[in-house]
């Protein structure tokens, strides 16, 4: 049986706003333990840099409010009038996975409805105690889908979802560095200069990297590292690199099943060619904000390109 | 009326130390099981089926708009030859439905030779003159009915409502039995109780019967949702799920050159039979409703032109409508030439002035009912009903009786259902389903229990605080093993 | 008469469309006084039509299109003979009874000034026949001189009430009133050939006389129609008996415009 356009086109944006509710969770998880180490400032700076990296910052500025984790953490976890906040995306995916009950399994159903009810009835992220609570809470349900979904047959439906993850956790990692990176090291200061280790380790926790920054670096914490590990290593599941493989194993499994191929395929294969190809240290010398501004650029023109290979409705 | 008149489907007359002897296992397993293992049972029963999202909305209530019908864990049992009289009766019924809508969308002989008033289908905006001249493939309009019928004793049934158009509730008593099974696998030890599962397999070949052209290979069949913030979505997406078959919504299908596609991934497929959970209505806005935002443009044209199969068909809801079916009695007579074998319940139809006289003289004691109504909305039980209520429908039947029937107040049937106080009769209905085909008509051997929670209560509305029951069929001894619930084929 | 009807309609979409489904209702069909001679539907782009007929017996042609569409004519020409028959509708194909033409739409729904005007035109006499005439000769001297217009979407109690109802307004009045009265009564679209020429599409209203049959009345010109008038399509109201109802997917406005002939050709045929 053929897949509905329809279909297809929920099962991606399944697979990207839990992709996207899971990403903030963890800044917002990674955000709250640097505020509690921080000075004050620097807890401001944290908490505005999470907006930014979410595309949240005009949004929250429009509120009014202070920058600090109350109202920030409220604001991109629970609050139902913007789109930004991980209620709301987990609304869209669960809106989706009810437009697509067929395609999942009972299993991945229940990991989104479950999702679903941890917002239900509550108002308050609370303190940092319960703030961690509910993103944990996030995160772990999240990863209950993931499983759900590597449990399903590989079918159309399972890549489709994974597809959408792969392209949503490209920009969530290209999203973060890039903010990140500008926030730590303001214009004219040299990389390797003396750093803030706590906001370092921010970054890695946020893309479950620590362990793997230990791993493969033995030396201490040095930002042209992390962003050698963030681009580059393909064994670190969230690098831009392991982002750009996945996409292209999941075109190609889908042209097999399905038989289309086209226009996506041709632009996944150009960028894992020139990823291949890729030095760290060269993107550092020539700057690093405009390789991450072309690639999260790449990476919505790839968006629309499989949209129109799927005929998405 | 009260509860204590009532024949109760279990008990019997005698009360629950002396129940109908075919049953005395129930109350054995009833008396076995603790109370606290009872009411463990059932909660987690509603705790998967919220899991499950089997939820509905509730009109005209915003705040709970998802919520889950409550399930009572104490069977309804039908014994064998019970079952076999009530079969015969139902068929009779739907091939009457399916013939009349023949006639009226075609021929019109019942009109002219006045066994129903003319003007009662004409002037009915039940009666679509948008598809009459149509003849749906393999002539079958009702391919789907709900029959809905309260008891009062061993052997009396009374129809209390067709419904021939989008008859929902078929994925309750599928999700009721994997309950039961999945929580009182020994009641399944006890009885030899009929699979309703192969309900998504007859489904399927109804469907695949009546696909226009039988030119070989296998017809495209969907389910036609209006989208998933429907009330009945879980249902829809169950059926779909359980036949195997596509889920669509009305942006899915297009139609083109008079032949209906799905837009799929690899471009458009062929659909040949459509069974749809949208009402005529917003069916297609070209020739329905125009300011329908859900329809699909030009599916009327290619029905018409004998291109698919829409099922149930358009302009089925004449023969469901509450006008019509204080006539139905006339109407099985007239296509099947014998009395009807299930009785309706008497119906005053208060556009006649004697009628509506007894009626109101009689508010106190009658149920009255909307033509128009469902959902147990626009509904006055008049022995429940204040005195306030009572006034309150007085002045409208005064006002439009055309729009109201009345009812006497039966002696619905109870069954034993679990209580804060332990078990208490509780009335009940019951909707089974019946399938017709180009392969013929079939019972579903099982159905619709719904229960009325509150003591003394005759209305079973979920949206009135109603909730079900699994219903078992009895099978006799000699039934082939294939044909025994053991264990659920519906997978998720 | 002979009659020559030359129908342009041309819809412009700001932006481009890519589909479009319409059902046109644009062809008449024969009776006994009105014969078709020739017809054709036409159509300036690639689309796919379909001859049907919908429920009421009227002759449809689906229309298919596939975008991107900016604009679209349908193009209708034809040549139709017409005998005199003072307004009785003689050997038309009617599937339905005329007891269906009783039920009121949202576009027939009448009121008691209406009904009341209804009633005191009707008159006391107990010939149906000229009770209908008296009728729409009083809608005629009540609403003189009213146009040809595009649909206003309001009910007939309602355009009752209004300054300036177009013909098909009045068409919904004459109906609602007949309705109310107990007379079946329908809508007609179709052409009239007179003096000042057609900038639109005509509609009026057919009622049921017993042991006649349908007969026309056009309140707008206060006559039963003649040997001018070609039927087309008759519905319970006028979106029932709609020349085009259409359906598009794309977004932006659309623009319709209208281009009609309707001309008498020598008297001799």
């Amino acid at each position: 049986m053929r897949m509905l356009s329809r279909t297809a086109s929920a099962l991606y944006w399944l697979g990207r706003y839990v992709e996207r509710a899971d990403f903030t969770a963890r800044l917002v998880e990674a955000t709250v333990r640097l505020d509690a180490l921080s000075a004050k400032p620097a807890g401001e700076a944290a908490w505005a840099s999470a907006l930014s990296v979410t595309y949240n910052d005009k949004a929250f500025a429009a509120t009014g409010q202070s920058i600090s984790q109350q109202p920030v953490a409220r604001f991109l976890t629970l609050d139902m009038t913007h789109p930004g906040s991980i209620v709301r995306y987990i609304e869209h995916a669960r809106n989706n996975a009810r437009a697509v009950r067929t395609a999942l399994t009972r299993e991945a159903w229940t990991a989104i409805n479950r999702l679903w009810l941890l917002f239900a009835h509550r108002s308050s992220p609370g303190g940092a105690a319960s703030t961690l609570n509910l993103v944990e809470g996030v995160m772990a349900e999240a990863r209950g889908f993931e499983g759900a979904i590597h449990r399903m047959m590989r079918n159309e439906a399972t890549l489709l979802i994974q597809l959408g993850a792969a392209i949503e956790r490209a920009d969530n990692t290209a999203r973060l560095l890039d903010v990140k990176y500008h926030l730590l090291l303001p214009e004219g200061e040299q990389v390797g200069g003396v750093v803030d280790r706590d906001q370092w380790t921010t970054i890695l926790q946020t893309v479950s990297a620590v362990t793997a920054y230990r791993w493969l670096y033995s030396e201490g914490l040095k930002p042209a590292n992390v962003i050698d590990l963030l681009i580059c290593h393909a064994e670190l599941p969230r690098s831009l690199a392991a982002c750009v493989e996945e996409v292209v194993e999941q075109l190609n499994a889908l042209a097999k099943r399905t038989g289309l191929q086209g226009e996506a395929d041709r632009m996944a294969r150009a960028r894992i060619a020139r990823m291949q190809k890729t030095r760290s240290h060269e993107v550092i010398v020539s700057g690093l904000h405009e390789y991450l501004k072309a690639f999260i650029h790449e990476n919505a023109m790839l968006d629309a390109a499989i949209a129109r290979q799927f005929r998405f409705i | 009326m009260g509860t204590g008149r009532a024949f109760d489907e279990i008990w019997g007359h005698g009360g629950p130390e002396r129940p109908r002897p075919e049953f005395a296992a129930l109350s054995q397993w009833v008396a076995e099981t603790p109370q606290s293992e009872l009411h463990r049972r059932q909660q987690s029963a509603e705790a998967t089926f919220r899991q499950l999202g089997i939820t509905f909305a509730v009109y005209g209530d915003s705040d709970a708009s998802e919520r889950i019908i409550p399930f009572d864990i104490v069977p309804r049992i039908f014994l064998h030859d019970e079952w076999t009289r009530l079969s015969q009766g139902l068929i009779q019924r739907v091939e009457a439905i399916n013939a009349f809508l023949e006639d009226i969308y075609g021929e019109r002989r019942i009109l002219k030779e006045g066994v129903v008033p003319a003007e009662l289908i004409l002037n009915n905006p039940q009666f679509r003159p948008e598809v009459a001249g149509i003849r749906p493939p393999h002539g079958i309009w009702a391919h789907i009915c709900g029959i809905d019928l309260v008891r009062t004793g061993p052997d009396e049934f009374w129809v209390l409502e067709d419904n021939a158009r989008t008859p929902s509730g078929v994925s309750y008593m599928l999700e009721n039995r994997e309950a039961m099974i999945r929580l009182c696998p020994e009641l399944f030890r006890s009885f030899r109780v009929a699979a309703v599962d192969s309900y998504s397999d007859m489904l399927r070949e109804t469907m695949r019967s009546v696909a226009p052209d039988a030119r070989g290979g296998q017809p495209v069949c969907v389910v036609l949702t209006p989208g998933h913030f429907n009330s009945a979505y879980y249902e829809h997406s169950f059926l779909a799920d359980t036949m195997g078959i596509e889920l669509v919504e009305p942006a899915d299908l297009i139609v083109d050159d008079d032949v209906v596609y799905m837009q799929t991934i690899a471009g458009r497929v062929k659909v040949d039979v459509i069974y749809r959970r949208i009402d005529d209505d917003f069916l297609d806005p070209l020739v329905f409703r125009a300011d329908s935002l859900l329809g699909v443009p030009g599916i009327i044209a290619a029905y018409r032109a004998g291109n698919v199969a829409l099922i149930n068909a358009p302009g089925n809801g004449i023969a469901d409508d509450k006008a019509i079916y204080s006539y139905m009695p006339e109407i099985v007579k007239f296509y099947s030439g014998s009395e009807a074998r299930l009785p309706n319940v008497e119906t005053w139809r208060c556009r006649e002035p004697d009628a509506l006289k007894y009626v109101l003289d009689h508010l106190d004691e009658v149920v009255v009912k909307l033509v128009d109504g469902s959902g147990g909305y626009g509904m006055l039980v008049g022995p429940t009903a204040s005195k306030a209520e009572i006034e309150d429908f007085r002045r409208a039947l005064v006002a439009e009786p055309h729009r109201y029937i009345a009812q006497p107040t039966l002696a619905l049937s109870t069954v034993p259902t679990v209580v804060e106080a332990g078990l208490a009769p509780r009335h009940v209905d019951f909707r089974p389903f019946v399938l017709t085909g180009a392969d013929g008509v079939k019972v579903v051997p099982g159905g619709l229990t719904r229960v009325a929670l509150k003591e003394g209560s005759l209305v079973v509305n979920s949206s009135q605080g109603g909730g079900t029951k699994d219903s078992f069929v009895l099978l006799p001894e000699n039934a082939p093993a294939e044909a025994v619930q053991t264990q659920t084929q519906v997978q998720g | 008469m002979r009659i020559a009807v030359e129908h342009l309609t041309q819809y412009r979409f700001s932006e481009p469309q890519s589909r479009l489904v319409q059902m046109l209702r644009l062809t008449p069909g024969d009776t006994l006084d009105q014969t078709v001679l020739t017809w054709r539907v036409d159509i300036d782009c690639d689309v796919r039509l379909r001859d049907t007929v919908d429920g009421f017996g009227n002759k449809v042609t689906m229309l298919y299109a596939e975008g991107p569409i900016e604009d679209i004519a349908i193009i209708v020409a034809g040549q139709v003979l017409t005998t005199e028959s003072n307004g009785v509708v003689r050997g038309s194909h009617e599937p339905l009874p005329e007891g269906l033409f009783l039920r009121t739409t949202p576009r027939t729904l009448s009121n008691e000034a209406l009904t009341a005007f209804a009633r005191d035109s009707f008159g006391n006499g107990t010939d149906t026949l000229d009770q209908l005439h008296r009728w729409n000769a009083a809608l005629a001297k009540r609403f003189p001189g009213v146009p040809d217009l595009p649909d206003g979407g309001l009910s007939a109690a309602e355009v009752f009430a209004a300054p300036e109802p177009s013909s098909r307004d009045l068409a919904h009045i004459y109906i609602a009133g007949a309705r109310a009265l107990d007379v079946p009564a329908r809508y007609v679209s179709g052409y009239r050939q007179h003096e000042g020429g057609e900038s639109a599409p005509h509609g009026w209203a057919e009622a049921w006389v017993d042991g006649l049959g349908w007969v026309g009345f056009d309140p707008s010109a206060g006559i039963s129609p003649d040997e001018g008038y070609v039927r087309v399509a008759v519905g319970l109201d006028a979106p029932g008996a709609a020349t085009i109802a259409g359906s598009r997917l794309g977004q932006g406005k659309e623009e319709m415009a209208v281009d009609l002939h309707v001309d008498r050709l020598g008297s001799d045929a």
